[in-house]
């Protein structure tokens, strides 16, 4: 096992920790501003792949307008979530908002395989498929594509939280909701755009990995639930927590797939998943939090 | 009002249940409908126990069929590979399963709101890939054959009518346990527990003990039911033991009704039958089972039993309310 080996599975595993990382702030994003798990989070994913695929393959849309199209409506899903199935609650506790959450996945997945089948939709990449060398590894073109958009997105994230307005109300009413009320902040809004926000940043997540792994109706079960390890690892509602947690995940994912056996890939993340709620909940960068009566 | 207090009585209600599924199979003869009673049963089992942790402790656990697989996997592993008898089998899947769960249990349950869910889906996921990358133990994703059929004390349970008076027998069994344990001091600490931890832990009572307690429980019903499943099919595949399935038993949990053994025994039963008896259903199983989650928190949040159940309430006090058609004077005017 040569150097250049590990450094291919370490390129191989940040690539893929980014997706993590991105559907993991997807997310922190619904998290922050309702402390509701959005358990729907990896449908949004799988969402922005098939409108991504329909916008490319039935439109015939270049790549970037299919993936504005897939954005919007993805982040529409999200609003309609909120109003359909999450305001309707009359009493909403963890445990019933988990249930309709993993409702609203349950019911939009098995829409998406009535609509589109159960077969795979390959998709090219982006920018071509020939691989750039790097100190004896390679790097494809569609990791860059990934880095590149997780980076834009956490940089806009945080601009639109701390510099606008719209963006400061958020934040407050996910912190003090009856402060932010009295102050005249529409907060049922905030919630709404969370929602949205959470599902524009998921279909981004789930068109630059379309052509890395084929976009099927299924895909959103996996993809969500390492996306919710790497919210976890990072520290559940920490905006920078959720990219080191993605990397972390998907570094050891890779090195775990090809060091020891590819069968128990999956197992990796969840066993890290479960080492992190048994002694450090909160997270690597997550602080411990006061507990609310 | 002296037949309405014996209705209301758990036990009376037991009793009556009992007789009226021990004579179900009078007029139930046909074999493959004795069948599907059967799985209702093992489903009932596991829900009975997902309900007493999710229904009476209001904590919740995604990765329910996972215990399910466990107690079929170690049986029908046992049994198997070294022909283990199954009460043996049964007695080795009980022990370890609740060894597991107590280890999972420990840890996340002194925490709050989400982190079981958490612990306990990914706990289900990693037990899943064990069923399918162990092949040489578990026959990987084809699955696993040659598992003995029941057999008791020498008696051989080999007809589905049989099968069916002995999964009947433990759901019965398994009830009474369960109404034994709501009715007892145990079970007025979880609804405690459930209704506020601050509160109860104030008054004394140890919150991480009881929580820990009903989820090894709960996690060894479904082990039983588990044991009873791989001895009746006598083949088993990782694809019974899926997420997909955990989120299913929380939706019988759900649809029958949260914090009722009987709504617990509803919801299995609807929902079992329901892709058993309407062919069509099968491509919308997934779309109809998320609609089901969906309609019925919103709109019945405590369940189809209770909401069927309020409304005859309400009917009754509206008509007991409600002032009488006729006036007694005009009667006879």
């Amino acid at each position: 096992m040569g150097l250049e080996q590990i450094l291919q599975f370490v390129i191989t595993g940040i690539t893929v920790g980014s997706t993590y990382a991105l559907i993991g702030i997807g997310f922190n994003i619904i998290f922050n501003a309702t402390e509701i798990i959005n358990f729907a989070q990896g449908e949004f994913v799988m969402l922005g792949g098939m409108f991504t695929v329909f916008g490319m393959q039935v439109l015939r849309l270049p790549v970037p307008f299919a993936a504005l199209l897939s954005i919007i409506l993805v982040a529409f899903v999200g609003l309609l979530l909120n109003m359909l199935a999450i305001r309707p609650i009359r009493n909403p506790s963890p445990i019933t908002l988990i249930i309709i959450t993993i409702g609203a996945s349950i019911f939009i997945r098995g829409a998406s395989s009535l609509i589109w089948g159960k077969d795979p939709y390959p998709i090219a990449a982006f920018s071509g498929e020939d691989p750039i060398p790097f100190f004896g590894a390679v790097i494809q073109p569609q990791s860059l594509w990934v880095m590149g958009v997780v980076f834009a997105v956490v940089v806009a994230l945080r601009q639109f939280l701390n510099r606008t307005i719209t963006g400061k109300a958020m934040l407050a009413s996910a912190f003090q909701p009856r402060a932010a009320r009295l102050v005249g902040i529409d907060t049922p809004y905030m919630v709404l755009l969370s929602f949205a926000l959470s599902g524009a940043v998921g279909a981004a997540a789930g068109i630059i990995i379309a052509p890395m792994s084929m976009v099927t109706y299924d895909m959103g079960v996996m993809m969500g639930l390492k996306g919710f390890c790497a919210a976890i690892v990072g520290g559940l509602g920490h905006p920078f927590g959720v990219v080191l947690g993605g990397l972390i995940l998907g570094v050891m994912e890779s090195l775990g797939a090809g060091l020891i056996s590819s069968g128990y890939k999956d197992a990796i993340a969840f066993v890290i998943l479960l080492l992190m709620l048994f002694f450090r909940p909160q997270g690597i960068l997550g602080k411990g939090r006061g507990e609310r009566v | 009002m002296k037949l309405l207090r014996f209705i209301l009585d758990p036990y009376a209600r037991f009793a009556l249940f009992a007789l009226l599924i021990m004579g179900l199979p009078l007029v139930v003869t046909n074999e493959y409908y004795l069948g599907v009673l059967v799985v209702i049963a093992i489903h009932s089992i596991i829900v009975l126990g997902l309900d007493l942790l999710m229904g009476y402790t209001g904590q919740i656990s995604l990765g329910h069929a996972s215990f399910y697989g466990l107690g079929a996997y170690i049986t029908g592993v046992l049994s198997a590979h070294w022909q283990w008898p199954p009460l043996a089998g049964l007695a080795a899947a009980l022990l370890i399963v609740a060894a597991i769960a107590w280890i999972i249990g420990v840890p996340t349950l002194k925490l709050h709101g989400h982190y079981l869910a958490m612990a306990t889906l990914g706990f289900g996921i990693i037990v899943f890939i064990f069923f399918n990358e162990l092949g040489s133990l578990t026959g990987g994703p084809s699955g696993l054959t040659g598992i003995e059929e029941m057999n008791i004390f020498g008696v051989t349970f080999d007809s589905d009518r049989e099968w069916y008076f002995l999964s009947v027998s433990f759901l019965l069994a398994v009830l009474l346990l369960s109404i034994n344990v709501v009715r007892s001091r145990v079970g007025r600490a979880l609804r405690a527990i459930h209704g506020s931890e601050t509160a109860s832990g104030v008054l004394g009572v140890n919150i991480a003990r009881y929580k820990v307690g009903i989820f090894v429980l709960s996690a060894l019903y479904a082990a039983l039911a588990g044991w009873l499943y791989a001895h009746y099919i006598t083949f088993i595949s990782p694809s019974s033991f899926t997420f997909m399935f955990s989120v299913k038993l929380v939706t019988m949990v759900v649809a029958g009704s949260l914090g009722s053994l009987w709504g617990a025994i509803f919801g299995a039963a609807l929902l079992t039958s329901l892709p058993e008896f309407l062919f069509v259903f099968n491509n919308y199983e997934t779309l109809v089972f998320g609609f089901i989650l969906i309609v019925v928190m919103i709109f019945m949040p405590r369940g189809l039993l209770r909401g069927i159940e309020d409304m005859f309430k309400w009917l009754w006090h509206a008509a007991r309310k409600a002032p009488p058609t006729s006036r007694p004077g005009e009667e006879r005017s």
